[in-house]
């Protein structure tokens, strides 16, 4: 067992566990949006962010993927870390002003209105990948894939044409965060005869 | 050159042991006549584009023309950058030295008639320091060569880096046979840490203590390891490492060779963006040339040593040059940089330990190899020990590649060997770093150049360019300049970068609309510092650099902004008028002329008046007007 603080508790933790799993297990919070079990944890929404400390030094790391050792002090709810995560949430709300779901975890961590121009109102992707690595990890098949890079990054089917390598299992549609993926899947699929409106019911 | 020819095919023979080696540098000094007049023509990419390939070509056929005329007939030599490239397309001609700029090809005849058939200088192509008035004769008594230290751009400029017979000539390739026959892989590490040398990239990470924490993650791991060259130089304004590419591939190759020996690696890689074609031109024969000499593959030198390299080439994405990215676009993925909490020496490339170092420092390699790692801590000052090279660029009259020793005051290098700012004046700020680093202002013009000295500043070394700005450039538009950069160059995957560039340039678009207020600086801290604790890789951590570095010294010029409507640099176009000084005017009509808006009214030879309601402050008619009666405010 490994012995860490997590906001000066000291908690134990297996080895291998990411601090972010440590600190679920001992019921502390932390938010997350691309974070899943069923998948390689990513980094990218950097929601999960917490300090780590020793003496004058200080670190802000993605707890989703920094794995626990022995001896570190794990802060979740310094000023730096609200600093991250106020303006990552005031951020998302404009850039997806279509997703409930943001909206309410916007709203838990205080966040209700942007200051941002907002994005067109039916907007939900944030581009967190969960849907393309439950594709990849999960199911195997890689229908879907991240496309461009930057500001213009998205999610599609490789060079956004339709693609019939997908076989409608749902997996992304059920993993993503933020509703998005419903909005999308039919257009991976080209002209599906069976919506995902059918599927579902 | 058919000479030149006989003896690569004389020697076409795999090199069996160190020995061989010195018999053929032997061999290849003693063909060279010290005598022989030499016309050294530089094909580095400025000069090139500068039409010096035709030059050449005018060059060889006045050479042709003059035939039997000339006593000695000269060879030509084509090397990579000579550096100083605002002044391209550059010749000397050896053994005087003589240095003549702005050769143009209806000058060859002249230089040949002129100076190899008689021996006298073509005055008016020699550099004239515009300082003095003086008219230079030689290379190094230009104030631009005569303060620099050339350690590792010492071969380019004299070497045709497409010839690997010149590199040996000039010494290439001992390093490597010195480590084979003397030194253990140990010895070499030793070396290496002991010269003090710093990665070149950017972070300023001690290379011998990298090369250590290989080693010791190679004795849990095991091999294979794998040596890495990073050329995906991208900055704007930074060109170090294509030259050294260019002009000493060699060099390159032979450190790495030097590293994958010290490390115990089979292969290694040559990540270099595609946009550098004569660079990877130049590598790629390279190459070829090592591996027919025996000098890459198998049992390098005879000595058992295996090793072999590849290039790959990168796709036009910058933050490609990010280690973790770099790897990932090696191994054929898309290039997203992963979180480096383990470290790239432990799992790199394939999850193997990996060194990746960038081309200057392995550049550095032979020459810490062959004359020792003393003797290189022994230049520049501690803790940043040897020299650095700089792209020196933006408003300064001396537009070119410097090699100086670390320490050196900033003033030194922009003013003395750059000549400052074209019109005299001091300048106003010197961006390092690239889009990482950090503006630092004339009042700190005598901070030493090195790595702590700089992050001291809020700066950083970063690769090298140094973008100088004068009173004529905006803080506001630089920061929004750099950030327009990163946010198409952002991977994208974490939100901090992807979404909060954007932000973050939309607030600073605000500055330059002259919305918003004082208030706003804080927003634009706050977010910063959101992105540089919040990003996933060194992109987006480093991005906000220099919003925050301008804000540190030129507050000021952000609230006359916001506060005054003004934008005291003439740039933001929505904070700036254009007017007419009546009484500088002539009323010669050019800029009315030119006015894509027709908005400058006046009759011929009197005064003029610009219209404001309809000037989109496009700036022609202050570009137009001889007379500086045209004012911005």
């Amino acid at each position: 067992m490994i012995t860490l603080t997590i906001n000066d508790q000291e908690v134990k933790a297996r080895k291998g566990w990411t601090l972010l799993e440590a600190a679920r297990h001992h019921g502390v919070d932390i938010p997350t949006l691309c974070y899943h079990e069923a998948v390689a944890p990513s980094g990218a929404c950097r929601l999960c962010m917490v300090e780590l400390k020793d003496g004058d030094w200080s670190k802000l790391v993605a707890s989703c993927i920094y794995p626990v050792a022995d001896g570190l002090n794990v802060y979740t709810e310094t000023p730096k870390v609200q600093n991250v995560r106020r303006w990552v949430l005031e951020m998302l709300l404009a850039a997806c002003p279509g997703s409930e779901e943001i909206a309410t975890l916007a709203r838990r961590y205080g966040v209700t209105t942007t200051r941002f121009a907002t994005k067109s109102a039916n907007e939900a992707c944030m581009v967190c990948g969960l849907c393309v690595r439950v594709c990849e990890e999960v199911v195997g098949l890689s229908a879907i894939a991240t496309v461009d890079r930057g500001v213009h990054k998205r999610v599609g089917a490789p060079y956004l044409k339709p693609t019939d390598v997908c076989v409608a299992c749902g997996s992304c549609v059920t993993i993503c965060p933020t509703g998005a993926m419903a909005k999308i899947f039919d257009t991976v699929r080209g002209e599906p005869q069976t919506k995902l409106t059918q599927l579902q019911a | 050159m058919p000479e030149q020819q006989a003896v690569i095919d004389n020697t076409h023979q795999r090199l069996q042991s160190a020995e061989d080696l010195n018999e053929l540098r032997q061999h290849l000094c003693d063909r060279v006549d010290p005598n022989r007049p030499e016309i050294v023509v530089c094909h580095g990419t400025g000069c090139m584009a500068n039409g010096s390939t035709q030059v050449t070509e005018a060059l060889a056929a006045a050479l042709k023309k003059a035939g039997s005329e000339a006593k000695l007939m000269p060879g030509i030599k084509t090397t990579g950058c000579q550096g100083f490239c605002s002044r391209g397309p550059l010749i000397i001609i050896r053994p005087q030295g003589l240095f003549y700029q702005q050769v143009k090809p209806k000058d060859a005849e002249e230089i040949v008639q002129q100076t190899i058939m008689q021996g006298k200088p073509v005055e008016r192509l020699l550099y004239q320091d515009p300082k003095t008035g003086e008219t230079i004769h030689t290379e190094d008594e230009i104030p631009f060569y005569k303060m620099q230290q050339r350690v590792v751009l010492h071969n380019i400029g004299r070497i045709d880096p497409s010839d690997i017979a010149d590199y040996i000539a000039a010494g290439g390739y001992q390093a490597l046979a010195k480590a084979l026959t003397t030194m253990t892989p140990e010895d070499v590490v030793a070396q290496v840490e002991a010269s003090g040398l710093r990665g070149r990239g950017g972070a300023g990470f001690p290379t011998g203590r990298k090369w250590r924490s290989a080693l010791q993650a190679i004795e849990r791991k095991g091999r294979p390891v794998y040596v890495v060259v990073n050329g995906d130089e991208g900055d704007p304004g930074a060109f170090m490492d294509r030259t050294i590419m260019e002009g000493d591939p060699h060099a390159v190759l032979e450190g790495l060779i030097l590293g994958a020996y010290a490390l115990g690696a089979q292969m290694g890689y040559l990540y270099v963006r595609a946009e550098y074609p004569l660079a990877i031109k130049h590598l790629e024969i390279a190459m070829m040339q090592a591996r027919a000499y025996g000098l890459l593959g198998d049992n390098i030198l005879g000595s058992g040593f295996t090793f072999d390299a590849r290039i790959n080439r990168g796709a036009g994405a910058f933050v490609c040059g990010e280690s973790t990215a770099l790897f990932t676009s090696i191994e054929g993925k898309p290039g997203n940089p992963r979180p480096k909490y383990v470290r790239s020496v432990e799992e790199g490339l394939w999850g193997r330990p990996t060194v990746l170092n960038n081309v200057e420092t392995w550049a550095n390699i032979p020459l810490i190899v062959n004359k020792g790692g003393d003797w290189y801590a022994d230049l520049g000052v501690p803790h940043s020990t040897g020299t650095k090279v700089f792209s020196l660029v933006g408003k300064v009259n001396n537009v070119g590649l410097v090699e100086v020793p670390m320490g050196i005051k900033l003033s030194e290098i922009v003013e003395t060997i750059g000549g400052g700012v074209p019109d005299g004046r001091p300048f106003k700020a010197v961006q390092t770093g690239g889009p990482s680093g950090g503006c630092i202002p004339y009042s700190l013009k005598d901070t030493p150049v090195d790595f702590d000295s700089l992050t001291k500043a809020g700066s950083m070394m970063g690769s090298g360019a140094m973008i100088v700005m004068d009173d004529s450039d905006c803080v506001v538009d630089v920061g929004r300049y750099f950030l327009r950069f990163l946010e198409e160059e952002s991977c994208g995957k974490c939100l901090p970068c992807r979404l909060g560039l954007t932000r973050l340039r939309e607030l600073l678009d605000n500055f330059a609309k002259g919305k918003g207020s004082e208030a706003d600086i804080d927003d634009l801290i706050s977010l910063s510092e959101a992105i540089q604790d919040g990003a996933l890789c060194a992109l987006g951590s480093s991005a906000p650099n220099p919003v925050l570095t301008t804000l540190q010294y030129f507050r000021e010029e952000y609230i006359a902004h916001v506060k005054d409507k003004k934008c005291p640099a003439g740039v933001c176009k929505d904070l700036i008028t254009y007017t007419i000084d009546a009484d500088a005017c002539t009323g010669c009509t050019a800029c009315a002329r030119r006015c894509p808006q027709n908005c400058i009214r006046g009759k011929k030879k009197e005064a003029h008046i610009i219209e404001v309601g309809d000037c989109i402050r496009c700036g022609i008619c202050l570009e137009t007007c001889k007379f500086k009666a045209v004012q911005v405010d």
